[in-house]
């Protein structure tokens, strides 16, 4: 497990090619994630899915927000939609978002995951079966365990897992419940995942 | 592919047993959901492979009909998504006014709240007496459940601000009786009800409507299996019938999207053209 990442090290990171990244977070995500997809250039191409943890009973401003900031199309998921390259998706509140086997994206209502819907589990899970190795996944801070038990499936499923620091992270519970299921292959803080970010990009495409 | 190809082969077989032997057809039904669903189910029946849970599944019917509750998603709410009801209300309900008699079709009702949730708006628009509500689902389980209208009284409750958001005319409580801890639906709101079992994936049209609702059935489709139901949905309703869906629903992405308008898209209310 290594705990720094800099795209500028001399020492060559062998980083894997994956076609997809996957995101989960919860309390403290939406300025979590801000950080780590800052780093994000126009033109990146990889696609990203992200599940945010929010109430589920209201439209959500959540695709705006990063639109007005990245460089990149964002937008909420819809159902059935092909993933395309260089988009950053988010689940609809409500919803729970899976990836299928030929790639669309697919939404559902069934029970909540630890209180949650979107639950993280179900994307990554559903990730990991359509992607397989070629995954990258990424868990950031939060309050609950939702999405540790499916970032180990990404694992064991030969995909690629990082971990917000949990003394970094606003809240600790959900980095520490998935480094207590599995160790993942980077455990770091919020700036090294945005480097990471833009280096598995180069790598992949 | 990570899900390993075992398991990819036994849940395959497994859907196929269920279609041969019991003709219900889950085959193009979205496989991710379908997989947790019965990895759900492999836990509560105690199996250790989806093979085990197949041999059980096809010698027992009861256990089929068990394994049927894991595969359909009853997960519904009283006006759900106030918003939509509140466009009915507005835009759809003047135009159904013009019908002497009015035929309306909830399919994939699950246990009737979409079903409750109709008769009463149609009620306050004084228009349930001349409608007659088809309301189908392929589980006899919750169409049993949506006959009797008995709900939790705290779920009941909590549909309260929902019924208010979508315009609601009367106080909620009017609407059912409270009786410890379950509400008691007015049985008159189903007196033009008729519940029935129907598969938007194996049955045909049975009637022609001015308005189909069919809200959170679709997302569990792929494609193909969506494109069976919006044919259906075509083929029942008169000219210029409504079709209304979930809020995640779209027609969109499909070969009928030319053959529907949208009338309140935000709130996923079309009309056939």
């Amino acid at each position: 497990m290594k705990t720094t990442f800099s795209s500028g090290e001399s020492t060559e990171q062998v980083l894997p090619v994956v076609d997809a990244i996957v995101v989960g977070a919860s309390a403290g995500g939406v300025e979590a994630l801000l950080k780590i997809f800052s780093a994000i250039k126009p033109g990146f191409r990889l696609p990203i899915l992200t599940v945010l943890h929010v109430p589920e009973e209201r439209r959500s401003q959540l695709a705006q927000v990063f639109q007005a900031r990245l460089p990149i199309p964002v937008k909420e998921a819809d159902d059935k939609e092909s993933i395309v390259p260089g988009t950053l998706y988010f689940a609809p509140p409500g919803y729970h978002l899976s990836v299928e086997a030929d790639l669309s994206l697919s939404l559902s209502q069934e029970d909540r995951v630890f209180y949650s819907r979107p639950s993280i589990d179900i994307l990554f899970s559903s990730a990991g079966d359509a992607f397989g190795a070629r995954l990258a996944g990424i868990l950031l801070t939060g309050a609950n365990p939702d999405g540790a038990a499916s970032l180990a499936y990404i694992k064991q499923g030969g995909g690629m897992t990082v971990v917000q620091d949990p003394n970094q992270a606003q809240a600790r519970t959900m980095p520490e419940a998935a480094l207590a299921l599995h160790e993942p292959d980077y455990l770091l803080p919020l700036h090294d995942i945005g480097e990471l970010l833009t280096e598995l990009e180069r790598i992949a495409c | 592919m990570h899900q390993d190809r075992d398991t990819e082969i036994e849940l395959r077989l497994l859907i196929e047993a269920i279609y041969l032997k019991y003709s219900y057809d889950f085959r193009d039904y979205s496989g991710a959901s379908v997989k947790r669903r019965v990895n759900h189910a492999l836990r509560q029946f105690d199996c250790s492979t989806i093979s085990a849970l197949q041999e059980r599944v096809l010698h027992e019917p009861a256990a089929f009909m068990q394994l049927l509750q894991f595969l359909t998603i009853p997960v519904s709410e009283m006006f759900r998504d106030p918003g939509h009801f509140l466009a009915i209300r507005q835009e759809v309900v003047p135009l159904l006014r013009t019908y002497p008699s009015i035929k309306i079709w909830i399919a994939g009702c699950s246990t009737g709240e979409e079903v409750y949730s109709m008769a009463i708006l149609l009620r306050e628009e004084g228009l349930l007496d001349r409608t007659i509500i088809y309301a189908t689902d392929i589980n006899p389980t919750s169409l049993e459940k949506a006959k009797q209208g008995i709900f939790s009284l705290e779920n009941v409750r909590a549909y309260n601000q929902n019924y208010l958001k979508a315009g609601g005319q009367r106080a909620f409580s009017d609407y059912y009786t409270g009786a410890y801890e379950y509400a008691i639906f007015d049985k008159t709101l189903r007196e033009n009800v008729t519940f029935a079992d129907h598969s938007l994936a194996t049955d045909s049209v049975f009637s022609e409507t001015q308005l189909i609702s069919c809200r959170n059935v679709l997302i569990y489709f792929n494609k193909k299996l969506q494109d069976r139901a919006f044919g259906l949905f075509h083929d029942s309703l008169c000219h210029r019938g409504f079709l209304v869906l979930g809020s995640k629903e779209t027609l969109d992405f499909s070969a009928y999207s030319k053959s529907f308008e949208a009338l309140v898209k935000q709130e996923r209310i079309y009309r056939k053209s």
